[in-house]
């Protein structure tokens, strides 16, 4: 009982990697991957980093495992994208100790800019792909891919889904495995260096390890067979099996523990038993394109959406030739509820000012993204992680004298870190005309605050060395490098001007900490409130889309109520002291002075 | 399928609580306590819950699902046998997650969207003649208002917990055991408070 714990996927792949003895983990934040970093870096004895981005990450996780040890890189799907050039060769290589990279996928895009279907990395790099469908699997499943990276002597990937990242389920844990120091420097040129004579050899190679993980398959007991009721059969993988069962408990089932490669002829054999077959799996039909290839007729894509992750109802509707009843109740419509930024958000005053100044604002991966959101609408373009910079660049020389002083390129600091340096190296070089924005807040907070090289701490608390971004700048070559405070309207306003109006690049470092961080922003200051007696129903507050500023109509208040500063007002502005963290960037806006300090 | 006596732990299938609300109300971590509770009683137990973007004051959803065996940790539309609005309008919201005959409790608190903060829509005037349920299915309650009486407005997450508990046949003692282990030692009277608060709502 003491044993049997609730855990989320990633928590169970944590727990799973340090019970069998894996030592070293390295890699990036990533929703929804991140959390399985952070509680393995809590457990005894481990070592554990972030890493600028994804591709150091790996590179890290390659050089421990040449060393002898078992080690874990950790990603979100579009991580691996970063990560893919390393990838593709390590999968030549092998590993002299262990390696698992895990992909964790987001159908449904919850918390990313696209929906890419990572088993086709699989595929793609020839490296065996394991895919658990609950945390109990999870935990199962990370100590499977670590014996088969040893016993195949290759690279293994784990790939999960949000849903299976960040449901909970019951696992049930045991004590961890004596560890054992395996660690060496072992000379292997053949094997280690990849130069076209050398790495030829090992390509053939490859292909032999596929060939024997292909035999494997067909008897890994992970690629479980249920015989029930024979007219309908389904083969499927991941999170889509638990959705299948719930609807459909007596179908018979082949549900594959590993994706890649598949069991030919297990598939084979469970055809022959099944009238009829479905493939049921979320985004590509990946598995129902191989089996089709095979000669074995299935409904797949032709039943199934392509796009956006499943449940139960999507799947009951896709399978069932009977009409499905309607839900009870039908929603009425109600407002959308979207994420926003958060009260005091530092990020608001930046965006707000970019907005005003009609500037064309290449972006970003972080909260700030939201800004591109009425009512602030000051970002304008967002790809992936590093892309604002070199985007700006290019767009400011394709549009020449026409974009001078109007395009920027914004991008958080941890984003900077992670993939911005380079192209503001190249800015730099190729003589860039655009303005810079890095939008320092000390944290990586998207992904719920984790250190990184600018912060001063690592992943395991120590205390570390902080990038200085003015510094780096300088030394790439930047010709100006500006500090603004953006809860500082005026001043950030100001410099943003003066430095569109300069030729050559600059860089401004916007510095604030997230309201959220509390070790670097403190505590919220006093909630300001609107004196109803100076009101003059402007609306400028509401421009900055900041949850505690809310309008009120004078027709929804009570007649005695109404406070009428200038003839046309028809509201008034009203701040919440629930949510409002003081920031005091909608007081310096007020033209009227009505935002004022204290309680009525 | 009959309809259940019992919510909780009668049935033999498998049953779903949705919680629904806005980031920053506490969702998760009530929904962790509840699963705690469940497994405590025996029952196999599966959650789901999105994070990310959807903590930047957008809707928070958590699914929780139980009974002897659970396979989906999320639950289909029409299929939810209670569904907890933690903020009024989301109670609409999630409208279609809810059985026939499922039970809606809603926490009497408006959090404005940002297209109701800036005036071009309307937050709902009157959730309860919007509701289409039966009256008796409805359980309004003002947990705010009761954390702050338990010692603790952030404890409104719990008093909903507490009025929850009345709709499950778990042990109550099982309930003062999970949430006595799930805060701080200062802060566990104030939510333990908060709960018995909710139970007898
Ligand atoms: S508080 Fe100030 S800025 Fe906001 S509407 Fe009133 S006068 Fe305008
Ligand atoms: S001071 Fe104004 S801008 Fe800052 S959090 Fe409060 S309401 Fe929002």
């Amino acid at each position: 009982m003491k044993n049997r714990k609730l855990m989320s996927g990633n928590e169970a792949i944590a727990r799973g990697a340090y019970e069998c003895g894996v030592r070293f983990a390295s890699g990036y934040p990533g929703t929804p991957s991140t959390e399985i970093m952070e509680s393995f870096a809590r457990y005894p004895g481990v070592y554990a980093e972030w890493c600028p981005n994804e591709k150091v990450g790996l590179e890290c996780a390659i050089g421990a495992a040449l060393a002898g040890t078992k080690a874990m890189a950790v990603m979100k799907h579009v991580g691996v994208n970063v990560a893919a050039d390393p990838l593709f060769t390590v999968s030549y290589t092998g590993t002299n100790g262990a390696l698992v990279i895990i992909t964790a996928d987001d159908p449904s895009l919850h918390s990313s800019q696209n929906e890419q279907d990572n088993r086709n990395y699989a595929k793609f790099a020839k490296i065996p792909m394991l895919e658990p469908a609950d945390s109990a699997e999870a935990y199962a499943f990370i100590k499977i891919a670590f014996a088969l990276s040893a016993q195949f002597d290759t690279p293994v990937f784990l790939r999960t889904t949000t849903r299976v990242s960040h449901s909970k389920s019951i696992v049930e844990i045991a004590d961890p495995l004596p560890v054992e120091d395996t660690t060496q420097i072992r000379f292997n040129a053949p094997k280690y260096v990849m130069v076209p004579a050398m790495a030829r050899l090992r390509r053939i190679e490859v292909e032999k390890r596929m060939q024997a993980l292909r035999a494997f398959a067909e008897t890994f007991p992970e690629n479980r067979a249920e015989i029930n009721r024979t007219d309908v059969g389904v083969i499927t993988a991941g999170i889509p099996y638990h959705y299948a069962k719930d609807v459909f408990p007596d179908y018979s089932y082949l549900k594959l523990g590993m994706v890649h490669p598949i069991p030919e002829k297990a598939i084979r054999d469970f055809a022959d038993r099944i009238d009829r077959l479905f493939v049921i799996e979320e985004l590509d039909p990946f598995l129902e394109e191989q089996i089709r290839a095979m000669g074995i007729p299935v409904t797949g894509k032709d039943a199934f959406p392509y796009t956006n992750e499943f449940d139960p109802g999507v799947v009951e509707r896709a399978m069932r030739t009977d009409p499905v009843e309607d839900p009870a109740y039908v929603p009425p419509v109600v407002p959308p509820r979207p994420p926003n930024l958060c009260p005091g958000c530092p990020h608001r005053g930046l965006f707000y000012v970019l907005g005003k100044l009609k500037v064309f604002a290449a972006g970003d991966i972080g909260c700030y993204t939201l800004s591109f959101m009425k009512p602030l609408e000051g970002l304008h373009a967002c790809i992936c992680m590093g892309a604002s910079i070199g985007m700006a660049h290019g767009m400011s020389k394709a549009l020449g004298e026409k974009g001078k002083g109007k395009v920027v390129g914004v991008i958080g600091d941890s984003t900077f870190i992670h993939s911005g340096i380079t192209p503001l190296l190249n800015a730099a070089y190729n003589r860039s005309d655009c303005v810079f924005i890095i939008c320092d807040n000390r944290t990586t907070a998207m992904t719920g605050m984790q250190e990184h090289p600018a912060t001063g701490f690592t992943l395991q608390g120590q205390s570390a060395k902080a990038l200085d971004f003015e510094r780096l700048a300088e030394a790439l070559g930047i010709d100006q490098v500006r500090v603004i405070d953006p809860y500082d309207i005026r001043q950030t306003r100001a410099v943003i001007r003066e430095e569109l109006a300069r030729s050559g690049p600059s860089l401004i470092v916007s510095r604030r900490a997230c309201a959220l961080f509390r070790r670097a922003a403190g505590p919220p200051q006093k909630p300001l409130r609107v004196d109803p007696g100076k009101c003059i129903g402007c609306r400028t507050c509401l421009g900055l889309g900041c949850p505690p500023i809310s309008w009120r109509k004078f027709s929804d208040q009570a007649p005695d109520q109404i406070v009428k500063n200038t003839k046309k007002q028809d509201g008034n502005a009203v701040i919440d002291p629930q949510l409002c963290n003081g920031c005091t960037v909608c007081q310096q806006l007020c033209k009227a002075g009505a935002i004022v300090a204290g309680e009525e | 399928m009959s309809k259940p006596k019992d919510r909780a732990t009668g049935e033999k299938s498998v049953r779903s609580i949705l919680m629904a609300g806005v980031g920053g109300q506490g969702i998760l971590r009530a929904s962790d306590i509840l699963c705690e509770v469940m497994i405590r009683t025996g029952l196999d137990v599966k959650k789901s819950e999105v994070h990310g973007m959807a903590q930047r004051g957008g809707c928070v959803t958590s699914h929780v699902r139980y009974g002897t065996c659970v396979h989906s940790p999320i639950a289909k539309k029409g299929d939810v046998g209670i569904l907890i609005a933690f903020e009024k309008m989301e109670a609409l919201r999630y409208l279609d997650y809810l059985r026939a005959e499922g039970i809606a409790i809603v926490n009497d608190t408006e959090i404005y969207p940002p297209a109701v903060n800036l005036g071009e829509a309307r937050y709902p005037d009157d959730i309860l003649t919007l509701l289409p349920l039966p009256p008796a299915s409805v359980k309004m309650v003002r947990a705010q208002e009761m954390g702050v009486r338990a010692g603790n407005p952030r404890t409104e997450n719990i008093v909903l917990l507490g009025v929850l508990s009345r709709y499950l046949t778990l042990e109550p003692s099982v309930w003062d055991e999970i949430l006595k282990v799930s805060f701080p030692a200062k802060l566990v009277d104030a939510n333990l408070t908060a709960f018995h608060l909710g139970r007898v709502a």
